[in-house]
């Protein structure tokens, strides 16, 4: 009962921070009288998402399948690289710089480069949000491979195990966590990596709508934008927090999930 | 005199810095039998535990278990195919390495997953028979009921007890155990000697024990191999005399602590040598 107090508390709290923000903006707005070409006020930013969302709508979806499939398609390769590496330290040591190199370009320079291959369009971002995730999941999930304890191989090998048997009842299981930890940053990365996109080479999408608007000057709009963005950033974060928690809850030891 | 089970004979090991961590050596179990490795620390007792499960190759010398040449374990259990079935081998160690992900059960099972013949069988018999054999291992333990906990729900004791059934599920031939007791207080400890000593007479598998406490080699043994200090070799072997079921009150009667007082001798006498041959050197260099 107490326990459920201190969530609810907590809840609440967070709710009210939230709110408190938005208040404490549209005062500063108003008290400073800061022009809306600068900083819009958040009421003003309400009303445009509401008056324009019709015409949001279609851009969001865009964005939204973007991501997902550029996430998607990043997870998916990362596992697989991952799993690589990590179950073998030759492949770890002689991969990593590699993936370093790959990782420490800036995306930006990229969609150029995808936009000459493909053409503008939903490709490139895709891509874009594609390689721009794969690294988080491939070095968490090599890792986790990485971190298996030799005492319990040494158990495993005695008994006869493959190299298989290690990897599919030991390896993977452990590398589940690390894999999921990757997710949330995974996701939120794929975001970047489409807007990014967006705003360069494409005719649709939240990332589009923001670049025209502020070519015009309608700040109200670029704002409507990012709120757009932001809240779909946080529903996906929960959605991946959740399928974590519901798959390796032995790893928080919340024993209420594993219970359950 | 019978068959040896597992013998090593002149049997070197030397690491890649050059440490001779072994210096030939020769070591025999009987089937069924139970010796204890002692000796001081770093002597090479946990190097002798990973040639005989096959961990590590020797350098010189050679490793026999069931007749067959010990190598590398992937490349025994190939070789042996064509021959005669593997030697069945269980293992436990100090850390009691307990998937976390898994309920106590289940990892009491993972030997039935792995090991031939069991693992053909092991979808259809996950839930009966298997299930059955893990919860009557974990009774025999002290732990009726605990097979659906999770593994940071055990004490470390209890986690230790979990571990041995591990090592016991699939019925090997051959036990080996690394300090399974080095990380439990003394009562717990005691109390797992007499479960180990009931579980080896109810299975008989052939054990070879590493530890340092002499009082647990002498409680759990049937024979006592004295190791010098590194590089390491047998300096003595002596059977243990005292008949079973051994109990905890009897490892305080005066022949039981004659027998601890001379072993602890033949060791202490082991390094201080060790120590002395060390200076010397430093002296002559």
């Amino acid at each position: 009962m107490s326990a459920l107090n201190v969530k609810t508390r907590q809840r609440l709290l967070s709710a009210g921070t939230l709110l408190g923000f938005f208040l404490l903006w549209e005062l500063a707005c108003i008290a400073t009288g800061v022009s809306d070409l600068i900083l819009p006020r958040p009421s003003q930013i309400a009303a445009v998402l509401w008056e324009k969302m019709p015409l949001l709508w279609p851009h969001t979806v865009q964005t939204l399948y973007t991501t997902l499939s550029g996430f998607a398609l990043g997870v998916m390769i990362g596992i697989v690289i991952g799993v690589a590496i990590g179950s073998s330290k030759t492949a770890y040591d002689v991969a990593y710089p590699l993936l370093v190199g790959f990782s420490s370009i800036p995306k930006v320079a990229v969609v150029p480069i995808f936009v000459v291959w493909f053409g503008a369009g939903t490709v490139p971002a895709i891509l874009t949000s594609m390689v721009i995730s794969i690294f988080p999941v491939v070095v968490n999930v090599a890792t986790g491979l990485a971190t298996t304890e030799p005492e319990l191989e040494d158990v495993l090998k005695v008994l006869g195990a493959r190299k298989r048997d290690i990897l599919w009842n030991v390896g993977l299981p452990r590398a589940l966590p690390y894999l999921f930890a990757s997710l949330k940053i995974a996701i939120t990365l794929a975001f970047v990596g489409t807007v990014l996109a967006e705003t360069v080479a494409a005719n649709r999408g939240i990332g589009n709508v923001m670049m025209i608007a502020s070519g015009n000057f309608d700040v109200p709009m670029v704002f409507a934008g990012l709120v757009i963005l932001a809240v779909m950033g946080v529903m996906l974060y929960g959605v991946s927090s959740f399928v974590e928690g519901r798959l390796t809850g032995w790893a928080q030891r919340k024993s209420d999930v594993v219970m359950a | 005199m019978s068959e040896a089970f597992v013998e090593l004979s002149d049997v070197t090991v030397r690491f890649n810095g050059g440490t001779i961590a072994l210096s030939q050596t020769d070591l025999r179990l009987e089937q069924g039998d139970f010796v204890a490795l002692v000796g001081p620390s770093g002597c090479g007792k946990s190097t002798i535990l990973k040639l005989v499960a096959g961990l590590l190759k020797p350098s010189s010398g050679v490793v026999l278990v069931a007749k067959r040449e010990v190598g590398l374990a992937g490349s025994v259990r190939k070789e042996a195919l064509g021959a005669s079935v593997p030697v069945r081998i269980g293992l436990a160690f100090q850390n009691p390495t307990m998937l976390p992900w898994l309920t106590i059960r289940e990892n009491v099972m993972i030997p039935l997953k792995i090991v031939s013949p069991f693992r053909e069988q092991y979808a259809r018999k996950k839930k009966g028979e298997y299930a059955e054999r893990a919860e009557a291992l974990l009774a025999q333990v002290g732990l009726k009921g605990f097979g659906d906990k999770r593994p940071w729900q055990l004490s470390g004791g209890m986690l230790q007890r979990a571990s041995l059934c591990r090592a016991l599920v699939h019925e090997p031939q051959l036990l080996l155990l690394d300090e399974p007791f080095g990380a439990l207080d003394q009562f717990t400890r005691e109390e797992l000697w007499s479960i180990m000593q009931s579980l080896w007479m109810s299975q008989r598998p052939t054990v070879l024990l590493v530890t340092h406490d002499l009082r647990e080699s002498a409680f759990l043994a049937n024979r006592i191999a004295v190791m010098s200090a590194r590089p390491g070799r047998i300096l003595e072997d002596r059977a243990v005399p005292f008949a079973r079921p051994r109990t905890v009150e009897m490892s305080y009667a005066p022949e039981f602590a004659a027998l601890v007082q001379q072993l602890r001798m033949r060791i202490a006498h082991t390094r201080a040598e060790a120590d002395t041959a060390a200076q010397a050197a430093e002296v002559t260099a």
